[in-house]
C-alpha cells in the first residue's frame, strides 16, 4: 500500500504559530484554579489563517456535485429543489437563537411550529397524531416499532416477528433488529408487488407487524393494499409505512385511508430539506388514536392558543432524542409545506409521477424495466442486457458522472438484476429529463461500440474510480499524530 | 405552483407521449375509492413574500436566548458562530450535496467527514472516529450497545450525575436489547463515588458511563478507577462536552475505550434543540463495531489522493436485519460547521475558548458566592458550568430573573425533584462578558426577595 | 489440491479430512470469486462449538457480506492467523493458503453426506 501525504488537508496547509480567529482582545490564561492532573497538554488542531480556511473548503466545495448544479436522479431519495426561502426561516434569530430549555412563555412560536406541523403532518397522512421527534427515518422507523411493542405489552400480548418484503429498504429488518425484535423477509410476487397468498402463508399470531412501502421500492403502487392491510388486521397484527416515497402520492390518497397504523415521513425527501452531505434529516411518525398514548415525550400541547410542552404521559415510550427533534429541519418542512399549500401538494406528486413516466418511456427499449414503464414517481430499470458486452450497471453509473449527472441508485433493490432505481422528482425540467435520457442512450451506444470507455469511467471528475479493497482491509480514518 | 418548470403546453406533449389525456390518468393505478377527489384540507399555497411575512410573525412570538442575557447550558451552549462558518456551510455545494455514495463526485464531502474524525480524533485522543451521529444522547445510546455487543454482557452503569435528557434516550434505546441500566451514587462533592462504583463492578458489567463534566458541570477523575473497571472487564464509555476538550484531559489519555459528546457547541446555533450533531470515538480494536458512516483515505485508479466510505458492510443497507445499527443518515451538515470551526479556531483559538468560558465561569461564580444567601453547592472543581444553591426555590429565582431578561439557569427540580428544589444550574460561553455578572448578581438578590408564582 | 479427501456445501464451503476426525475449512474459488476483494473475515475461537450449516462466522468484501456456515459439527481445533492481516489469501489461494478454521469432527457421516467435488461443479454449472 502506497502512502498517503495529506498535504491537500487542512493539517497538511498547517503552520506553526498561525492562529486564525480570536475570541477576545485580552489575553487569556490557562485555569489556574483546576489541579494540574484534569489538563491536557496540547490538543492537536491545525493552525491556519482565516483566507486560507476560506480557500480550503471553497476548494473541496467545487468537487461536490449538489442538487443545485445537476440532477440527482436517485431512486427513493427525493433530490428535489432545496427552496432557498426555507434556510432563510431557520436563520432568523427568533428560530436560531431558541435554548430548548426556555421557559414556555420565551417559546410560543416554536411551540407554534411544531403543533401546526404535527396537524399538517396528520391530514397529510390521514391519520389521527404526529410526533416530531426523530431526528431521521431510520429513528422514525425505531419509534414506529416501539410504538408497535408498547402497543402489545400494554394488552398483555407478546408478539415477536416484524414482516418486511424482500424489496425493502435495509433500514427496516435492521430496525427490528435493533428493537428486539425478529425480522422475516417474505418474497414479493411476480408482479413485483405483495402476493396476498404468500403474505398469507407467513403471517400468524406472532407476527406484530407488517413493514410496507406503498408505493414499493420498485415505484408500484400495491393495488391491493386495503386486502393487505385487512389480512394483517385479521392476523392481530399492526402495518407501518416507511414514507419514503410519499412524494408520489401526497395529496392525492392517504396512507390513513390505507389502514395503516402508522407512518414515518423522511423531511430531507418529500419535504425539501437540504441533504446536507448526509444529513441532517428528520422522520416524523404519524399514528392513529390507539397508538397515541405511547408517543415519546414531551408533546405540544394547547389550550386557549397558549401552548406548552407536557411530560406527563405514563404510557410514554420514552425519547429518542435529547430534545425535541430537528427542529431547524421541520421549521423547513413547515415552511415548505406554507408555499406550496394543498394546491401545489397535490401539483408536487402529479409533475413527479409525469416526470418519472416521461423518462422511463423513453429510456425503457434499452434499459428495460422489468415490472412495466408504467410507474408511480420512480421506476427501477435493469442493466442485464448490457452485460453481453462486458458493462455492468456499475460501469454506466460511474460514466453518468462524466455527463454531469449523478448516478441513479443501483443494485437497489435486490429483486432486479443490474438495477438503476430512478427518480427525477417534480423539480426537473423536460430539458433535463430529455438530456438525461439522452445521456443513457448515449451510454448503451458506447457499450456497444466502445465498452472501455465505460470500464475507463468516470475519466472528467475530479478523482477516477478509487481503491476501495485497500481502504476497507486497512482503513486510514484520520491524519495521523505525527 | 412554485419550483417546477412545467408550461401547460409541456404537460400535454408529455402525457401525449404517454398516451394519456391527463394527468389524473396517471393515478389510474390507485383504486377509486381511495382517492382523494377534494384538495387536502389545508390551507392553499402562499408566495414566499406572504411565507416571510407569516413566518416572520412566527419567529417573532417567540424571545430566543441568543439575544438575552443567557446562562442556559445542559449540554446546549450558546457559543458564538464564526461568519466564516455560517458563510461556506450555506454553500450550495455543501448544503445540496447528497451522502458520497458515489465518491468521484463528492470528494468535498469525503474529505470534510476525513477532516471532522481528524479534528475529533485529536480531541479526544482515541484513533478511530465516525463520520456523527444524530446527537450525543443516541451517541451515547448506540455506545452502551455496542458495549454490550463486545463484551457480551446486559449492564450498563450510569453516574447519577449523567445528563438526564441523554438518560431517557439511553433507556429507550436499550429497551429492545435487554440490556439493564443501573445509576450509580454521587458524592457528596458532586462527583462519582469511586466506592460506589467499585462495588457494583461483576461480570455483568459491559461498560460504565463517566460523564466529564458531569451534568452539574462538576470534573471527574476516571483515572482513578479506569483500572478496576477493564480487571472487570467491562468498557469505560466516556461522555463529555467537546468545548472542555480544549483545556481538559482527553479520555484516550485516561483509558477510555468509547467517548462521546455533542458537537453543537462546535459552530451550531442552539435552534431550539435541533439538528444537533453527535460524535463517537473508539479504540482500533473495536472500529467494526462501531455504527455510522466513516471516511478512509485511499488513491483512484491515477494515483491521486482520494476519500472513499468504507467498512459499509456494518451497515444497515447491506447487513440488513444483522447491522451493527438501523443509523442511516449522519448529521452532515452539521458536522461540517463543527470541522470548519474546528480549523478556524485551530490549535490556538480553540484553546483561549476553553480558558475564557473558564476564566468568566469563575469570576461570576466568586462573584455569586458573595451574594447573600446563595452558594456554590458542590466542592469539586468545574470547567464552565457550576450549580448554585439559592435561598429560595429555583424555580422562582429563575422566572423573576427571565422576566429582567436574565436566563439564569436551569432549575435542576425540572430533573430531580423536590430533594433539588433550590438548585440552579449555570453555564458560561464566551459570549458572557465579566461586566454582565454584576447584572446577573443584582437579578439573583431581587430574586431572593421576591416569591414569583 | 487433491479432491479425493474434499466434499462440498451447497453454501461454497469445502471440508478436507487431514487427520483421523479432524477436517480444514475454506471456500471455494468460485465463491471467493462471486464475493470480489474479501477484505475482512470473522471467524470463530479455538475451542468454539460448531454445529452443521449453521453460521460461524462472515466474510466480508466491500459491498458484500456473506456468512460462513460449519459443514459439519464439531469443535474448532484451529484458525488461520494469517487472515487477520492478509485477507487476500482467500481470493489468492482459496483452498491453500487462504482455509479458515480446522474442527475436530463430531460425526464422520456428516462429512460423507456432503457433495464431492463432480456433484459441486454441476451445482455450480460447470
Amino acid at each position: 500500500m502506497s502512502g498517503h501525504d495529506f498535504s491537500q488537508t487542512i493539517y497538511g496547509r498547517s503552520r506553526p504559530g498561525r492562529h486564525g480567529y480570536h475570541i477576545s482582545s485580552k489575553p487569556a490564561e490557562a485555569p489556574r484554579d483546576i489541579p494540574s492532573e484534569y489538563l491536557r497538554d496540547s490538543i492537536g488542531l491545525p493552525e491556519v489563517s482565516e483566507p486560507q480556511v476560506m480557500r480550503h473548503y471553497i476548494e473541496l466545495s467545487n468537487k461536490n456535485h449538489h442538487v443545485d448544479k445537476d440532477l440527482f436522479p436517485l431512486g427513493s431519495c427525493t433530490m428535489k429543489y432545496n427552496p432557498k426561502v426555507n434556510d432563510e426561516v431557520a436563520a432568523m434569530s427568533g428560530f436560531a437563537g431558541l435554548h430548548p430549555e426556555q421557559s414556555d412563555a420565551d417559546v410560543q412560536g416554536a411551540l407554534k411550529v411544531m403543533h401546526g406541523l404535527e396537524r399538517l403532518l396528520a391530514a397529510i397522512s390521514g391519520m389521527d397524531a404526529v410526533s416530531v421527534q426523530p431526528a431521521a427515518g431510520a429513528q422514525g422507523e425505531m419509534l414506529g416499532l416501539l410504538l408497535a411493542r408498547a402497543y402489545f405489552a400494554d394488552r398483555g400480548i407478546s408478539r415477536r416477528r416484524v414482516l418486511v418484503p424482500d424489496s425493502a429498504h435495509g433500514t427496516n429488518p435492521a430496525t427490528a433488529t435493533v428493537v428486539g425484535f425478529q425480522a422475516q423477509t417474505f418474497a414479493t410476487g411476480k408482479d413485483g408487488r405483495v402476493d396476498l397468498d404468500i403474505l398469507k402463508s407467513v403471517l400468524d399470531d406472532d407476527v406484530a407487524v407488517l413493514m410496507l412501502t406503498n408505493p414499493n421500492t420498485l415505484g408500484l403502487f400495491e393495488t391491493h393494499i386495503a386486502e393487505i392491510v385487512e389480512m394483517v388486521h385479521k392476523a392481530g397484527a399492526l402495518c407501518y409505512m416507511d414514507g419514503a416515497n410519499m412524494n408520489a402520492i401526497m395529496g392525492q390518497t392517504r396512507p390513513g385511508d390505507f389502514g395503516f397504523d402508522m407512518m414515518h415521513y423522511n423531511l430531507h425527501k418529500t419535504f425539501s430539506t437540504p441533504h446536507g452531505g448526509g444529513g441532517p434529516g428528520s422522520g416524523p411518525v404519524a399514528c392513529r388514536s390507539h397508538l397515541e398514548p405511547f408517543l415519546p415525550v414531551p408533546r405540544v400541547v394547547e389550550t386557549d392558543g397558549t401552548y406548552r410542552l407536557e411530560y406527563n404521559r405514563p404510557k410514554t415510550v420514552g425519547a429518542l432524542h435529547s430534545f425535541y427533534g430537528n427542529f431547524g429541519i421541520y421549521l423547513r418542512a413547515y415552511t415548505y409545506i406554507m408555499r406550496l399549500g394543498s394546491d401545489g401538494i397535490r401539483r408536487a406528486s402529479s409533475t413527479a409521477v409525469l416526470n418519472a413516466n416521461y423518462l422511463a418511456a423513453r429510456i425503457a427499449d434499452k434499459y428495460p424495466i422489468p415490472y412495466g414503464s408504467r410507474c408511480m414517481h420512480e421506476f427501477v430499470a435493469s442493466g442485464e442486457s448490457l452485460k453481453k458486452h462486458g458493462v455492468r450497471t456499475l460501469d454506466v453509473a460511474k460514466r453518468l458522472l462524466d455527463f454531469g449527472f449523478y448516478a441513479p441508485t443501483v443494485y437497489f433493490p435486490l429483486t432486479v438484476p443490474e438495477a438503476l432505481m430512478v427518480e427525477p422528482t417534480e423539480t426537473e425540467s423536460r430539458e433535463t429529463l430529455d438530456r438525461f435520457a439522452d445521456a443513457l442512450l448515449e451510454i448503451a451506444r458506447e457499450a456497444e461500440s466502445s465498452p472501455d470507455t465505460l470500464h475507463q469511467a468516470p475519466t472528467r471528475t475530479p478523482v477516477r474510480r478509487v481503491d476501495e479493497t485497500t481502504a476497507n482491509r486497512s482503513p486510514v480514518i484520520t491524519v495521523p499524530l505525527a | 405552483m412554485p419550483y417546477t418548470y412545467h408550461t401547460d403546453e409541456d404537460r400535454k406533449a408529455m402525457l401525449g407521449a404517454l398516451g394519456l389525456a391527463n394527468e389524473a390518468g396517471l393515478f389510474d393505478v390507485i383504486p377509486e375509492k381511495l382517492r382523494l377527489r377534494a384538495l387536502l384540507p389545508i390551507e392553499k399555497g402562499k408566495t414566499e413574500p406572504e411565507t416571510l411575512r407569516a413566518m416572520g410573525f412566527i419567529s417573532r412570538a417567540n424571545r430566543p436566548a441568543s439575544q438575552l442575557f443567557n446562562y442556559l447550558g445542559g449540554g446546549i451552549y450558546d457559543h458564538t458562530v464564526p461568519s466564516v462558518v455560517k458563510n461556506l456551510s450555506s454553500r450550495p455545494e455543501f448544503a445540496t450535496a447528497y451522502t458520497p455514495y458515489q465518491p468521484e463526485a463528492s470528494q468535498g464531502t469525503l474529505q470534510v467527514i476525513f477532516e471532522f474524525q481528524t479534528h475529533i480524533s485529536r480531541l479526544t485522543r482515541l484513533p478511530v472516529a465516525n463520520a456523527s451521529m444524530y446527537d450525543g444522547a443516541t451517541a451515547l445510546a448506540e455506545a452502551c450497545l455496542m458495549a454490550a455487543k463486545i463484551t457480551r454482557r446486559d449492564v450498563v452503569l450510569v453516574p447519577y450525575a449523567l445528563n438526564p435528557r441523554y438518560l431517557r434516550v439511553v433507556r429507550s434505546y436499550v429497551s429492545g436489547q435487554n440490556v439493564e441500566v443501573r445509576t450509580l451514587r454521587e458524592s457528596s462533592a458532586g462527583d462519582l463515588d469511586a466506592e460506589a462504583l467499585k462495588q457494583e463492578l461483576g461480570d455483568r458489567v459491559a461498560a460504565v458511563v463517566v460523564q466529564t463534566p458531569n451534568y452539574f458541570g462538576a470534573l471527574e477523575r476516571p483515572w482513578e478507577y479506569e483500572k478496576e473497571i477493564h480487571a472487570a472487564g467491562a468498557l469505560l464509555v466516556a461522555c463529555v462536552d467537546p468545548i472542555s476538550l480544549s483545556v481538559l484531559r482527553p479520555p484516550g489519555e485516561y483509558g477510555a475505550d468509547i467517548a462521546v459528546g455533542e458537537c453543537q457547541p462546535l459552530g451550531n446555533e442552539m435552534s431550539y434543540g435541533g439538528p444537533l450533531v453527535g460524535f463517537m470515538a473508539c479504540k482500533q480494536d473495536y472500529i467494526r463495531q462501531m455504527p455510522g458512516r466513516i471516511v478512509s483515505a485511499t488513491h483512484d485508479v491515477d494515483g491521486r489522493e482520494a476519500f472513499v466510505l468504507v467498512l459499509q458492510t456494518r451497515e444497515q443497507h447491506i447487513r440488513r436485519e444483522k447491522a451493527t445499527s438501523n443509523i442511516c443518515t449522519n448529521q452532515g451538515l452539521l458536522a461540517t460547521r463543527a470541522t470548519i470551526h474546528l480549523s478556524l479556531l485551530g490549535e490556538h483559538g480553540f484553546t483561549e475558548l476553553g480558558r475564557v468560558c473558564h476564566e468568566r465561569a469563575r469570576k461570576l461564580a466568586e462573584k455569586i458566592t458573595a451574594c447573600d444567601g446563595y452558594t456554590l453547592k458542590y466542592s469539586a472543581p468545574f470547567f464552565r458550568e457550576f450549580v448554585i444553591a439559592c435561598p429560595t426555590d429555583a424555580e422562582s429565582v429563575a422566572e423573576a430573573a427571565r422576566r429582567e431578561g436574565i436566563l439564569a439557569g436551569i432549575p435542576l427540580s425540572r430533573y430531580y425533584g423536590a430533594a433539588a428544589r433550590n438548585l440552579l444550574l449555570v453555564a458560561v460561553t464566551e459570549k458572557n462578558q465579566d461586566e454582565d455578572a454584576d447584572k446577573y448578581c443584582a437579578a439573583l438578590k431581587r430574586a431572593a426577595l421576591v416569591k414569583v408564582g | 489440491m487433491d479432491f479425493k479427501n474434499v466434499r462440498f456445501t451447497k453454501e461454497h464451503e469445502w471440508v478436507r479430512v487431514d487427520g483421523a476426525d479432524e477436517v480444514s475449512i475454506g471456500i471455494t474459488d468460485f465463491a471467493s470469486g462471486e464475493l470480489g476483494d474479501i477484505v475482512y473475515v470473522e471467524l470463530p475461537k479455538v475451542g468454539a462449538e460448531v454445529k452443521a450449516m449453521q453460521s460461524m462466522g462472515t466474510i466480508e468484501a466491500v459491498k458484500t457480506v456473506a456468512d460462513l456456515f460449519a459443514p459439519v459439527s464439531g469443535v474448532v481445533s484451529a484458525v488461520n492467523p494469517a487472515l487477520e492481516q492478509h485477507p487476500d489469501l482467500v481470493n489468492q489461494d482459496p483452498y491453500g493458503d487462504g482455509w479458515f478454521v480446522r474442527v475436530k469432527m463430531k460425526d464422520r457421516k456428516e462429512f460423507e453426506a456432503l457433495m464431492d467435488r463432480a456433484a459441486y461443479q454441476s451445482m455450480i454449472g460447470k
